[in-house]
This record gives C-alpha cells, sequence and structure tokens, in this order.
C-alpha cells in the first residue's frame, strides 16, 4: 500500500521452503484471515502426500506443483475436494484458497463433486461439422446425463456413474466425430456407439477398443517413396 | 503430389516410440553429436541459418529467437509447447504418440544450444494417454544417460519435466503457458520483457512448438542447406498439416511448404464429399481468417497465406463444403474464443461475449443488418488492444466471415426472422443504440 514512500520492500518468496513460506505468510497476515494449513492440523493419506512432494521435488520452484498437486487430488477424490485442497495445501505450504483459484481456473478440474466416468464430447468446428452435436445428445440419452446441461458446462446423471460435457477441441478432428471417455480418445464415434460406451463402462469393460486413438495409422496410408533428398541423407548417416 | 515425410517418415513402424527401435534408426546421434562435438554457438548458428520457423502458430524465426537469449551462466529454462489446442490443430497430439524421442532428443539439443538447464513439455490435460507415452521416453532417455545430470560424460546437465495442463486454450499463450506452469492461474503477461529476456520464474526462456523441436534434431545431423532445400524462400522445410472437416480422408499429412493448397485439401485429404464444393477454407486453425474456394491454387506458405490476408498458423486446414452455414460457423468459432477468454481484458472479455450474443441474434432473427455492421465494428475494436491475441484469435476469422460472406448473413437474418412485428422492433433498438 505504501509503495512510493521508498520502504518498499520486495520479498523473493519463490525461494523459499514451504516452511520459510508459512512463516512469512502468517507474519504478515491478519490474525481473521485464511491461514497455511500446518501438516499436523491435516490428515493427509500417505500416498497423496508422497505424490505431491514427488511433484514438489521435479520443478526449481515448489510452486509449479500445484496442477500436479490438484491431479492428484482429483484422481484420489474424484474431484477437488475442500479437504483434499486443504491437504495439498498443507503439504505444500500454501493457503487453500490459492489452490482453489488455481482449480477453478481449469477445465478439467472440477470443484463439485461429478459422475464417476468422464464422457468429453467434442463439439468444436471440426467435429460439428461431422456430427458432433447429435453425437452429445446421443451420449447424453444412453447415459442419462442433461442435455442441455451437458451442453453448457457439464451435466451428471442420477445415478452418479456418468459425467457428460460437450468439450472444446480436444485435438483430434482427424477421427471426429470423437470423444474422450476417461481419458481415452474414441473416434470417429456413429450415433450408436453412445450405447455401447455406456453399456462398457457400466460392466467395467475397455468401451470401443476399436475406436482407439492408438489403434490409428497416419492418415496417408502406407510409407511411399521417400523423397530423393530423405533417401541421400539417410544413407550418409 | 505425395506426401513429403520427414517428420513422419516411417511414421507407422512398430516400436518406434520405444527407445530401441528409435536408435536402430539412427535415433540420439544428433544429441551425441551436438553435446560431445559441436560448439552450441555453432548449433545457434545452424539453427539460424535453417530458417526453420515456429510451427505452432506465430511462425518466428526459431533460431532467431533462440539467439535473443541472453549468453553465460544463468538459470535458463526450455519449454516446449505441446499444449496444442487451437482447433482444427492434431499433428503434435499424433507426432508425440508415435515418436515421442525425436521430441525429447529435440529439446535435449535446444537446451544445449541455449544453455538451459531445466526443458519443460508443457502437454495440454486432455492428451492424458499420449502424456504417458512422452513420460515413458523421457524414462527412457534418462536411463540411457541422455538426460539428466553429465550427460554423455559431458558435465552438461539437462532435467527433462513433462507437466500436463489441465484445460485451457489460454495456456498454449507463451505467456499464459508460464504463469501455469509456475503454478497459476494461466493468464497472460504483458510484453514485453519477452520470455527469451524474462520468462520462466524470471529467466531467460526459450519457448517453441513440438513440431518445431523435432525438426532441431534433423537440422543438427544434416545441416541447414539440407533443410533449406525443401520449401520455398520464406518458408523452408517439411510442415505437418492438419486437415478436417468436410474432407474425405481427414488427417495429418506432411508436405513440403509451398505446394498448391488445393493438392492438400483435394490430392491428399480427398476434398469434400462428392459432388459439393469447398465454400470456406481455414488455412491455419480457427484463428486465421478464412479463404474461398478462389484461394485454393494459393501455394500453402507463410508468405502466400499472409499475403491472401490469412495465416499458415499451426498448419491445421479446416473445410467448410457448400452445406455449410458461415453464420452458424462464425457463432461456433466465436462461442469457443468467449469460453476460452481468460478474462483480463476488456475488449477481449467483453468483445468475444457479446459477439456471440450478436451471432445469437443472427441465428434466432431478431438482428439487423446494422447488426452486421456492430458485429464488424467490435472485432475491429478487438485486434491490437489486448495483452495476447486470443482475442485477435476471434476477431479475425469472425470479421472475415462477415466480410466475405455478408450476403448470406443478410438473408440468415431474412430466412430466420420471425413473420411480421418483432423484426421492427429490433431494428428500432440497434437504431438506438447508434443514435
Amino acid at each position: 500500500m505504501d509503495a512510493g514512500n521508498g520502504h518498499h520492500r520486495l520479498i523473493p518468496t519463490d525461494d523459499l521452503t514451504g516452511a520459510e513460506r508459512r512463516e512469512l505468510i502468517e507474519s504478515m497476515t491478519p490474525e481473521d484471515a485464511e491461514r497455511v494449513p500446518e501438516l499436523h492440523e491435516v490428515e493427509v493419506p500417505d500416498d497423496l502426500r508422497e505424490q505431491i512432494e514427488s511433484a514438489m521435488g521435479r520443478y526449481p520452484q515448489i510452486r509449479s506443483a500445484s496442477i500436479p498437486a490438484l491431479w492428484a487430488v482429483q484422481r484420489r477424490y474424484g474431484w477437488c475436494t475442500p479437504d483434499g485442497i486443504r491437504q495439498a495445501a498443507a503439504v505444500m505450504g500454501l493457503t487453500p484458497a490459492y489452490l482453489q483459484s488455481v482449480a477453478s481456473f481449469y477445465d478439467l478440474f472440477h470443484t463439485r463433486p461429478e459422475g464417476t466416468h468422464r464422457v468429453l464430447v467434442c463439439t468444436n468446428i471440426s467435429c460439428w461439422l461431422n456430427g458432433g452435436d447429435e453425437l452429445l445428445e446421443a451420449v447424453c440419452e444412453a447415459t442419462g446425463a442433461d442435455r442441455e446441461g451437458a451442453a453448457h458446462g457439464g451435466a451428471s446423471s442420477a445415478d452418479g456413474e456418468f459425467y457428460v460435457q460437450g468439450f472444446e477441441c480436444l485435438g483430434a478432428c482427424d477421427m471426429a466425430p470423437m470423444a474422450s471417455v476417461d481419458e481415452r480418445y474414441l473416434g470417429p464415434l456413429e450415433l450408436g456407439d453412445a450405447d455401447a460406451i455406456a453399456t462398457a463402462l457400466r460392466a467395467g469393460e475397455e468401451p470401443l477398443p476399436d475406436k482407439h486413438l492408438f489403434r490409428r495409422p497416419a492418415a496417408g496410408g502406407p510409407e511411399p517413396e521417400p523423397d530423393e533428398r530423405v533417401k541421400k541423407a539417410e544413407s550418409n548417416a | 503430389m505425395p506426401e513429403t515425410r520427414v517428420l513422419f517418415r516411417n511414421i507407422d513402424e512398430p516400436g518406434l516410440a520405444s527407445i530401441e527401435t528409435y536408435r536402430r534408426r539412427g535415433g540420439y546421434e544428433a544429441l551425441r553429436h551436438a553435446f560431445t562435438g559441436v560448439d552450441p554457438d555453432e548449433l545457434l548458428w545452424q539453427l539460424e541459418s535453417s530458417d526453420l520457423r515456429g510451427r505452432g502458430g506465430a511462425g518466428f524465426a526459431m533460431g532467431k529467437k533462440a539467439g535473443f537469449l541472453p549468453r553465460g551462466e544463468m538459470e535458463k529454462y526450455l519449454c516446449c509447447n505441446a499444449d496444442e489446442s487451437e482447433p482444427g490443430t492434431f499433428k503434435d497430439r499424433e507426432l508425440m504418440q508415435k515418436n515421442p524421442h525425436l521430441l525429447v532428443e529435440g529439446c535435449l539439443i535446444a537446451s544445449l544450444a541455449v544453455g538451459a538447464r531445466y526443458a519443460f513439455i508443457f502437454i495440454r490435460g486432455e492428451y492424458w494417454e499420449v502424456a504417458d507415452v512422452i513420460e515413458a521416453a523421457v524414462s527412457e532417455a534418462y536411463e540411457a544417460g541422455f538426460a539428466g545430470e553429465d550427460i554423455l560424460g559431458t558435465r552438461c546437465d539437462v532435467d527433462v519435466v513433462v507437466h500436463r495442463g489441465a484445460g485451457a486454450y489460454i495456456c498454449g499463450e507463451e505467456t499464459a503457458l508460464l504463469d501455469s506452469l509456475e503454478g497459476k492461474r494461466g493468464n497472460p503477461r504483458l510484453k514485453p520483457p519477452f520470455p527469451a529476456i524474462q520468462g520462466l520464474y524470471g529467466g531467460p526462456t526459450l519457448i517453441n512448438n513440438v513440431e518445431t523441436l523435432m525438426n532441431v534434431p534433423l537440422i543438427a545431423t544434416r545441416g541447414a542447406d539440407w533443410f533449406k532445400d525443401f520449401g520455398s524462400e520464406q518458408s523452408a522445410g517439411t510442415k505437418v498439416v492438419s486437415v478436417s472437416g468436410c474432407v474425405e480422408r481427414p488427417g495429418n499429412y506432411e508436405i513440403e511448404l509451398g505446394i498448391p493448397s488445393r493438392e492438400i485439401i483435394y490430392d491428399l485429404a480427398g476434398g469434400p464429399p462428392e459432388g459439393r464444393e469447398v465454400k470456406a477454407w481455414f488455412p491455419g486453425g480457427s484463428s486465421a481468417p478464412v479463404l474461398t474456394a478462389e484461394d485454393l491454387d494459393l501455394p500453402y506458405t507463410f508468405e502466400a497465406m499472409a499475403d491472401a490476408g490469412s495465416m499458415l498458423g499451426s498448419g491445421a486446414i479446416i473445410v467448410a463444403d457448400e452445406t455449410v452455414s458461415i453464420p452458424e460457423l462464425a457463432l461456433r468459432t466465436a462461442r469457443f474464443y468467449q469460453h476460452e477468454s481468460c478474462g483480463k481484458c476488456t475488449p477481449c472479455r467483453e468483445g468475444t461475449n457479446w459477439t456471440v450474443k450478436m451471432l445469437e441474434r443472427v441465428a434466432s432473427g431478431e438482428a439487423t443488418p446494422m447488426d452486421l455492421d456492430i458485429i464488424a465494428s467490435v472485432q475491429e475494436n478487438i485486434i491490437g488492444n489486448c495483452l495476447c491475441v486470443l482475442g485477435d484469435a476471434m476477431a479475425m476469422p469472425v470479421g472475415s466471415m462477415v466480410k466475405k460472406f455478408r450476403s448470406e448473413f443478410d438473408e440468415a437474418i431474412e430466412a430466420n426472422r420471425e413473420p411480421a412485428g418483432s423484426g421492427g422492433e429490433a431494428e428500432h433498438a440497434g437504431g438506438g443504440v447508434l443514435a
């Protein structure tokens, strides 16, 4: 607030350890403000703590582990629960509010409970031109998720089995229309595939293995005769 | 005209994603050559004289950008932008999934060239299964002694870290990517300072796209002249082009830059379904102003696309045939940017929002021809007025659609209008706003 009076102090917080950071923040924080939770105040499951600490160790600065930590929380609890965020905050030496603000920015983090199986149906241009909207409708029909809700930010089915969301371009327009089903890319999908996906997920089976991204060869087909310049470079190597 | 496969050479060879197969094909020889036999300055010079331009969208000279980083001992970073989110673009996904070691090798050589201690591969969270492939490749590179500490006994250390995003188009913008990588919300930063001077954690940072970095090992071993032998004067090399939309054989095709666009769309991707014509096409992702059938014979190069008022961008061609409604295409395009705007700058946050509302008026028949003028002027007021180009990325294609297909918008307004009455009122309201 008093920048300009010559006494403004810059503190290089990025170089601090978790404990130093906690101490510094508390020294500057009004009493009624949210604190960085102490590790002994919060029960953090060992595996979650290990995952977060291992992520913190991968980066020169620990705050970079925010997104990996939130992924770990979401994997463990199904969504970014307030308790999970508090646990991650305690491990990282950040406030829960900070991690909450990060979680709320990104589309793949859920800040409320959602259905177990996540079906993201691409409705961006190339999929739309190939029936993406109709596919989304078929997936809603097959899973029981609300059509309007799914098209506007996502909706879960009443039985809690499915979460369906009309999604932005997933980077797989070659297999349009497509969907990401529990993080596996499937396409091109026909409307009838929606039922097959829902049935397989309910049965705990892998849906439509033949339509998985990794089964797709390059669009250009068999390897063409190499260009002369490529051939020459390869023979020199 | 067949493909000219360089990065895509034998891309479907079984086991290519493993280090054994990759090395059998000569993989990591470029790394050995670069780390043990070449001065980093020589490497930089090779990159610069190869005229390799960035493959992510902006098309900036890669070697020149690398040369902007200060020399000497300091904490420097390399970031590989694998946040491929530009609608229509899916080349990096296939390249990473099928040939991950080429990327890892490229990151390591580029790190050596600029003196970076860390190389981060920022991959979009949606590509979870592809990130698994990259992570496995990175582990193999560590085990083989190609990454980590004391690489090949040279006392040179480079750590490679795979960082998974969590779903935000804006993180493909380089400064938002840096904020996200620092564990923050992905908001763009003011430039200057540019990342080459002050980037990740405040240190000099080189940020390059996946495909750009994959060209690096080839240039390091085969030389700049070999690379420049492909393509046109201002667009050297080959390019993996993602073709999708209304075409019979959508997919990635590697072409020599400079071949006619028509050959990519028709000969390689099969063109629109039988009996239909191309009406509009995005030459470089949905952020590129649309071109029409008249532009199909232009050579596919950075310069020809720019001269035609568009851009080669990420090299993603989206084709719309004659059955596609351009006003609906404009709405679909605008909604994407509205959703993805981070909200930091007013022209983008409000401009994308109001553009969507006005295009919805066109669709619901409430619009008047005056709305089209307002849409056009909103686009003009977004361009160049924000911290990053996300707003421009909507304004350019939407503006181009209104301009080139104005009559179709007029017809849509008429066709969608409710019978008698409501139209007049809407017109009056529109006039009031302007008066």
